[in-house]
């Protein structure tokens, strides 16, 4: 079944989860530079860990049977480094995941997922470790997070998660979305125009 | 906090508002844009019925995708013609100024933007590319976004972003001979780390950072985001003036005395605070060479190849890995290591005086036979420039391919690809795996002329020694 790409409040996300282990993934790495080469987005979902997946000749975790349909990837360390392209979490986003828990995230990749309504999530080392574990003990099972108590649990355990506070409310508001926000404060961002020295002549 | 450094006084310029989430609306002064990451841009701005709001402020190249054999319109490959044409038709569309193939002006987006004088200090410059963070060696404050905002910005000037803390990096001492700009940040990338800048903006200071053309500074800028840091910044100067003087898009008459007037007034105060301060010696650095598959992944041309297991615990993992991919074997030293092809360009190292010192390492000498090596000028200004003083000869003499200027094998979007296992010297910035086209190919990153001396001798080489011959 497709899912639907985010929309408004992202307030609680259910769906089966899946381990990519390593740190300083980049995104070179979640989709190759010659599958940039697009004016749209539409075919990135296949195109997701390109390389890695040819590598591991259908056992890499995008190409298992049991994790298709998945939308809940859980990673280690400095994941989405590397260049800016948003095609990442747009492949990331294509292929099926909604929501991605890990050490750490880039901070350009972190931000490009908060503007597709995908939210990043924090944990400590040892935690993200024994969520892996036991997510790859069983694929089956079904997560439960939840925005509000920044927690994701199975049926027996819960994790805490962290967010930082402004992409927290951004996304518990519904309003990831930026541009609307953005062109609210049109008379503000002509005031600014004003009163660069660059936009008039020096003066 | 930090206060009074110029990444403040140039916030305060273009602040907007405070959003809600914690985040400050600020406004873009300058955004480029090229063909890979603004077509979806444009057509999220076309479903949402949007303008783009101030088409004056964006201006427009084409570079990742161009072929640099033969730029003949249409291009053999029907996906990069068809994203030219689509950015050509949006630039057509919106009233967008494009600099394309054949303009005399075109070139990577981050080495003609400041040639043409588009980049000033006390801008805010963005585009939807990692590397803009170049643009701070004129005292911007500049910084990649994704394809979200360049939407943003096409529809409203402004984007919303969090204040970064400011760390400053001190460089004492100047740069010997034969060790350059590129030497100088891989050496501080490897002593910060890949993430060592995340949440940071780095201000480079210091006499060896002053004593840098903008040139250099402009490849000291490129890279600050390899080492996490989003933008990277150096106080405008005499240097930074005398390079903007006269340049197309430079102020001119009564307003270039006050524009610099302005531009003074920005560099960070004497008493500013930063949130971290960090020194080293600049006469200490040796040529650096990256061995693995990060750019924090660098040792010095005397150094052996790390062993994984001496390595800090968090740095082990990675170095695993990278040895492995790259079949260099630990406690080898790097010098000698044979390589099949020779990259000279890119936005961190395809600019008119890196050409030029590469040149000198080569004339007179010959390529190493087996060896595969191309000069890729960064833009159509540099290609000219080192045309007029016979810099094309020397490399063509030598046994160089010279090329029409594009982004090339930094990426490998266009047909310039690394063949199975490769393994190349590059003067571009990310040695990511398969960065260069070939999934499993190979790259080292160090300075041109190091390229250049590699080349000659098909091998690491410390160019040192080539430069005493
Ligand atoms: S030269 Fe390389 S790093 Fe620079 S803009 Fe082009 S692809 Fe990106």
């Amino acid at each position: 079944m497709k899912q639907e790409f985010p929309k408004g409040e992202i307030k609680a996300i259910r769906g089966r989860s899946l381990v990519i282990k390593g740190d300083d993934i980049d995104t070179d790495r979640i989709i190759p530079a010659r599958f940039l080469k697009c004016v749209s987005f539409s075919a990135l979902g296949e195109q997701v860990f390109a390389d890695d997946r040819k590598e591991l000749k259908g056992k890499h975790p995008f190409d298992l049977a049991q994790h298709k349909g998945s939308n809940i990837l859980v990673v280690n360390d400095n994941f989405g480094c590397g260049s800016s392209r948003e095609h990442a979490p747009q492949a990331l986003m294509r292929w099926g995941i909604r929501l991605i828990i890990g050490e750490s995230f880039a901070e350009i990749f972190f931000g490009n997922c908060l503007a597709l309504g995908i939210p990043c999530m924090t944990s400590s080392k040892q935690e993200i470790t024994k969520l892996q574990n036991l997510v790859n003990e069983n694929s089956n099972q079904i997560w439960d997070f939840n925005l509000k108590e920044l927690s994701i649990s199975n049926k027996k355990e819960s994790f805490k998660l962290d967010l930082e506070g402004g992409a927290y409310k951004m996304l518990f508001s519904g309003k990831w979305d930026a541009t609307s926000q953005l062109l609210d404060a049109e008379e503000k961002i002509n005031n600014t125009v004003k009163d660069l020295p660059y936009l008039n002549n020096f003066k | 906090m930090s206060s009074g450094t110029l990444y403040d006084k140039v916030w305060n310029f273009h602040q907007v508002k405070e959003l809600p989430g914690g985040a400050t609306q600020l406004f873009v002064g300058l955004h480029l844009i090229h063909e890979v990451t603004s077509p979806q841009a444009f057509s999220a701005l076309n479903e949402k019925n949007l303008e783009v709001k101030f088409p004056n402020l964006t201006v427009a190249t084409v570079d990742h995708i161009v072929p640099t054999l033969n730029q003949q319109r249409p291009f053999s490959d029907p996906l990069a013609e068809e994203m030219l044409t689509t950015l050509e038709k949006n630039c057509k569309t919106h009233g967008i100024k494009f600099h394309g193939i054949g303009s005399n002006s075109q070139g990577v987006v981050h080495v003609m933007a400041p040639e043409l004088g588009l980049t000033q200090p006390g801008m805010t410059v963005a585009c939807g590319d990692s590397h803009t963070s170049t643009h701070g060696a004129f005292g911007a404050i500049a910084f990649g976004i994704g394809t979200s905002q360049v939407r943003d910005v096409l529809a409203s000037q402004s984007l919303a972003m969090k204040k970064l803390k400011v760390r400053r990096i001190w460089v004492d001492g100047s740069l010997q001979k034969g060790v350059y700009a590129k030497d100088l940040i891989l050496h501080i990338i490897r002593l910060l780390g890949v993430k060592g800048g995340v949440g940071f903006a780095y201000e480079f200071a210091g006499p060896a950072i002053k004593k840098l053309s903008m040139e250099g500074r402009m490849t000291i800028c490129n890279m600050a985001i390899e080492g996490g840091a989003r933008c990277g910044y150096i106080n405008p100067d005499e240097t930074t003036f005398e390079y903007l003087k006269g340049k197309e898009y430079s102020p001119k008459g009564q307003e270039w005395y006050k524009a610099i007037k302005w531009w003074k007034s920005l560099a960070s105060d004497s008493e500013a605070k930063f949130d971290d301060e960090i020194q080293l010696d600049g006469s200490s650095i040796e040529p650096t060479v990256t061995w693995g598959i990060t750019p924090g992944q660098g040792i010095s041309i005397k150094e052996k190849i790390p062993n994984p297991d001496e390595l800090p615990m968090n740095e082990q993992q990675i170095a695993k890995d990278a040895c492995k991919y790259m079949n260099l074997e630990a406690n080898q030293p790097i010098e000698g290591t044979l390589i099949d092809v020779c990259f000279i360009g890119s936005c961190t190292n395809g600019r008119l005086s890196d050409l030029q010192e590469a040149s000198k390492i080569v004339k007179g000498r010959k390529v190493s036979s087996g060896i595969r090596a191309f000069v890729v000028p960064g833009s159509q200004k540099v290609a000219k420039e080192a045309k007029q003083k016979g810099i094309d000869k020397i490399f063509l003499a030598a046994g160089f391919e010279w090329r029409e200027p594009g982004c090339s094998m930094c990426l490998a979007m266009n047909p310039d690809k690394l063949e199975g296992r490769q393994i190349s010297a590059s003067s571009s910035n990310r040695n990511f795996k398969g960065r260069q086209g070939s999934a499993n190919g190979r790259t080292l990153l160090m300075s041109p002329a190091m390229v250049a001396a590699a080349a000659i001798n098909g091998k690491v080489t410390d160019v040192r020694k080539l430069l005493q011959e």
